[in-house]
C-alpha cells in the first residue's frame, strides 16, 4: 500500500518535471550560445547523500569539494567551477528526478554521479536526451556507457568496469590464494553484483576453478543464515561476495558465526567504514576486496592526495573519495581543452582524454568510454584495509 | 545436520516474528484493529535500545527495559491520539489512520536523524560459538531465544493470572458487557497497547543485537511478516501468534535452505493466502459465525 502511494507521488513529480524539462530545453541552448554563462561553470552532482549507500555519495562529495577548491585556486580559462549537489536518496527514481532538476533548473554543464550503477543507469537516458555529459565516478556496470553495442556518447566514467573487477578477483583467488572451488553469493537486485559475479564465474571456470554453489539474496535482507548454511554444506574453499556493504557486513558476520572461515572476497562495494561496524573486526579477517586505490599505496601522487584530504576532513579518504576527486580533475582537464562550458564541447574533450595522471592511476579512455587503468587488491586485517597488490589490465 | 542447523536458524528468526506478532494479535483481539504502526514501534524500540547502549552506556537488560518502557508509552500515545477518537467510526477509517501513523513515525524518524543505518555495537552480549553435533549456535541466539520465551511466559501470566489480564479478556470477549460489569474499557485498551508495544520494543532491541544493522524503515517487512504470523496462528489468539511466528521463521529458513532463498518472502505471503482460503480463522481460531 505504501509502495503504491509513493509511486503515485513519484509519477506526478515525473510528469511535472518532464513538462518543465520540455519547456526549458530550448531556452538553455540560446543561453549558452549567447553570453557564455558568466564567471562560473556549474557542475551538477547527483549523489547518494542519504539512504542505503549514503557513505558512497558522501565520500564522493568530499572528494569533489576538495578537488574543486584546488582547481578554483587557479581557475579554468578564467572561470571558477561551482558545484550544485542533489541527493538521490540511494533510489533510482530519485536519481532520475535529480538529473532532470540539475539540467532543467540549474542548467549545469555536466553531471557527476551517481555512485552506484543502478542509480547511474537511471540517469543515462536523461543525459542522452538533453545532451549533457554524465560522468559516474564509481558506476562500474558495463551497460552504463554501452548499450546494445552502441556507445552512449554523453556518458563517461572514472572507474574500471565490472568484468575487470570480477576477472581480477578470479585470478587472485586462483593464483595467490590457491583455491580450487568457490561459492558465489549475489545480490539479485543489483546490476553491479550480477555483473561482477558473471565475470568472476567465467574467468574462474576458464582457468580451472570450480563453482560449487551459487546463491542469491535481495538488498535489504537481514537474515542470511539459511542461505549460508546451504553454502557451508557445499564446502567451498572461497566465497565470492560482490555486494554492497550493508548486506555484506551482515553476511560476513553471520558466515563467521556459522563457522565458515574460508576467504571471502568482494569488490569496491565493500569499501565503507560502516562495513567494519556491522561485521566486526574479527569477522573481517581473511577477506579481500578489489578496489580503485589504497590509501596505503606508497605512490607519491596518492600520498599527496591523502595528506590534503586528511588536512581538510581529518580522516583517511576511501576509494570513493579518491574517485570523486579524480572525476573533478578528469572533468576540469576536459573543460580546459574544450575552452568553453558548452556541454557538447565538453563531451568531445572528455572522449579524447589520454594519459591523464590521476590518484587512482593513469587514465586513458577506450572507444567505449571506459577507462583503462590498474586495480588494487586490499586485505582486511583487524578492521584495517592493508595494501596487498596491484593488478594491471 | 544441515536440517537441524536450518531449524536453529529458523527458530531464532521466528522468535522475533513471534514477539512482534503478539502485539498485533493482542490489539486486534481487543479493538478489532490491525495496527499497522506496530512495525514502526518495533523500529523505535531498536533505536531507543541503540541510543541507550551507545549514549547512556547501559547494558543489555537495562537497555531492553528502557526500550520497552518508551515503546509502551508510545503505544499508549498512539492509541489515545490516533485511534481512540475513531473508536466508533468505520473500520476502514481506523485502518487508514493506522497506515498514516506508520508513515508519520517512519518519516518523522528520517526527518530527525536521517535515513542512514546504524550499527549496534557487537560487544554488548558475549558472542561465543557453541558446537553441538555439528550444529553451530551462537551464545547470542540462545540468550535471545531465552529472552523471548521469558517475555512470552510473562505475557501469559499477565493475561491469565492478573486482574488487568482478566479485564482484557473480558473486553475482547464483549466490550459492552464488560463495561456494564464495571470494567474501565478505555484503561484496558490502553493497557493492551502498552503491553503489545513493549513487546515490540523488546523485539526491536533483540533484532538490533542479532542483526546489528538498524534503520528507520526496518519495521516494514518484519511488521508485515509478523502480521502474517498473527493471521497464521489465528488473529486475536495469543498462543496462535507465538506458534505462527515460530512456524513462519522455520518455513522461511527451510525455503532458503532448499536453495530458493529468493522465494522466501514470497512463500511467507503464499502461506498467508493459503491460510485465508482454507482456514480463515487461523490455526488456533474457532469458526465463529458472523452475527447479523
Amino acid at each position: 500500500m505504501k509502495k503504491k502511494k509513493l509511486a503515485g507521488v513519484f509519477l506526478s513529480l515525473m510528469l511535472t518535471a518532464g513538462l518543465m524539462a520540455g519547456c526549458k530545453g530550448g531556452a538553455q541552448n540560446t543561453g549558452s550560445s549567447g553570453d557564455g554563462g558568466g564567471d562560473t561553470i556549474k557542475i551538477g552532482a547527483n549523489l547518494e547523500l542519504s539512504g542505503g549507500v549514503a557513505s558512497y555519495g558522501q565520500s564522493i562529495a568530499e572528494g569533489l569539494e576538495l578537488a574543486f577548491e584546488e582547481i578554483n585556486k587557479e581557475g579554468i580559462n578564467g572561470k571558477e567551477l561551482e558545484l550544485v549537489k542533489v541527493d538521490n536518496k540511494s533510489e533510482a527514481a530519485e536519481a532520475t528526478n535529480g538529473a532532470i532538476k540539475l539540467i532543467s533548473q540549474d542548467q549545469v554543464s555536466a553531471i557527476v554521479g551517481a555512485a552506484t550503477s543502478t542509480n547511474t543507469l537511471a540517469q543515462v537516458q536523461v543525459a542522452q536526451d538533453n545532451k549533457v555529459p554524465l560522468i559516474t565516478p564509481t558506476g562500474t556496470n558495463p551497460t552504463i556507457t554501452n548499450k546494445d553495442g552502441k556507445v552512449n556518447d554523453f556518458v563517461f566514467r572514472t572507474c574500471f568496469i565490472d568484468p575487470f573487477q570480477g576477472t581480477v578477483a578470479a585470478k587472485f583467488a586462483l593464483d595467490e590464494l590457491k583455491v580450487k572451488s568457490a561459492a558465489v553469493l549475489i545480490d539479485t537486485a543489483s546490476d553491479y553484483s550480477k555483473g561482477l559475479a558473471s565475470a568472476f564465474k567465467k574467468s574462474f571456470e576458464e582457468n580451472g576453478g570450480k563453482i560449487v554453489a551459487e546463491e542469491a539474496y535481495v538488498a535489504k535482507d537481514t537474515d542470511f543464515r539459511a542461505t549460508l548454511t546451504r553454502i557451508k554444506s557445499a564446502n567451498p574453499q572461497f566465497i565470492f561476495l560482490p555486494g554492497y556493504y550493508e548486506e555484506v557486513g551482515l553476511i560476513v558476520k553471520q558466515a563467521r558465526e556459522l563457522g565458515i572461515n574460508v576467504p571471502i572476497m568482494g569488490g569496491d562495494g565493500w569499501d565503507s567504514p560502516t562495513l567494519v561496524e556491522i561485521a566486526g573486526k574479527e569477522a573481517l579477517n581473511n577477506t579481500f576486496i578489489t578496489n580503485h586505490y589504497s590509501a596505503n599505496d606508497p605512490d607519491s601522487k596518492i600520498q599527496e592526495f591523502v595528506k590534503a584530504f586528511k588536512a581538510k576532513y581529518n580522516k583517511t579518504p576511501d576509494g570513493f573519495a579518491a574517485l570523486g576527486y579524480d572525476t573533478a580533475y578528469f572533468l576540469a582537464d576536459a573543460i580546459k581543452r574544450a575552452g568553453d562550458a558548452d556541454p557538447e564541447k565538453i563531451k568531445e574533450a572528455l572522449a579524447q582524454t589520454k594519459d591523464l595522471a590521476l590518484v587512482s592511476g593513469v587514465l586513458t579512455l577506450d572507444k567505449k568510454h571506459d577507462p583503462v587503468k590498474s586495480a588494487t587488491i586490499l586485505e582486511y586485517k583487524n578492521g584495517e584495509q592493508q595494501f596487498k597488490t596491484k593488478v594491471n589490465p | 545436520m544441515e536440517l537441524i542447523q536450518q531449524l536453529v536458524n529458523g527458530i531464532s528468526l521466528g522468535s522475533i516474528y513471534a514477539l512482534i506478532a503478539l502485539g498485533y494479535t493482542m490489539v486486534y483481539g481487543i479493538v478489532r484493529l490491525i495496527n499497522f504502526a506496530h512495525g514502526d514501534v518495533f523500529m523505535i524500540g531498536a533505536f531507543v535500545g541503540f541510543y541507550a547502549i551507545t549514549g547512556l552506556h547501559l547494558g543489555f537488560f537495562s537497555a531492553l527495559l528502557l526500550a520497552m518502557a518508551v515503546c509502551s508509552l508510545l503505544g499508549v500515545l498512539i492509541e489515545r491520539i490516533a485511534y481512540k477518537p475513531l473508536r466508533n467510526a468505520t473500520k476502514i477509517a481506523a485502518l487508514i489512520t493506522a497506515i498514516g501513523v506508520s508513515l508519520l513515525i517512519e518519516y518523522g524518524v528520517i526527518y530527525i536523524r536521517g535515513a542512514q543505518p546504524e550499527a549496534y555495537p557487537g560487544t554488548i552480549l558475549p558472542d561465543k560459538k557453541i558446537e553441538l553435533f555439528g550444529v553451530t549456535i551462537s551464545s547470542q541466539s540462545i540468550l535471545i531465544l531465552c529472552t523471548s520465551i521469558v517475555l512470552m511466559i510473562l505475557l501469559q501470566l499477565i493475561v491469565h493470572k492478573t486482574k488487568i489480564g482478566k479485564a482484557m479478556r473480558a473486553v475482547s470477549h464483549d466490550a459492552e458487557a464488560a463495561r456494564l460489569m464495571g470494567i474501565n474499557v478505555d484503561h484496558t485498551i490502553s493497557a493492551t497497547f502498552a503491553i503489545g508495544s513493549a513487546l515490540a520494543g523488546a523485539a526491536g532491541v533483540i533484532f538490533g543485537i542479532y542483526y546489528i544493522k538498524i534503520e528507520p524503515l526496518m519495521g516494514i517487512i518484519p511488521g508485515l511478516k509478523a502480521f502474517v504470523a498473527a493471521v497464521f496462528g489465528g488473529i486475536g489468539i495469543i498462543p496462535g501468534a507465538m506458534v505462527g511466528g515460530l512456524a513462519l521463521g522455520v518455513i522461511e529458513a527451510l525455503v532458503s535452505g532448499l536453495g530458493y532463498s529468493l522465494w522466501r518472502d514470497g512463500v511467507a505471503f503464499i502461506v498467508l493466502i493459503l491460510i485465508l482460503i482454507f482456514r480463515p480463522s487461523g490455526l488456533f481460531g474457532k469458526n465463529v459465525r458472523e452475527k447479523v
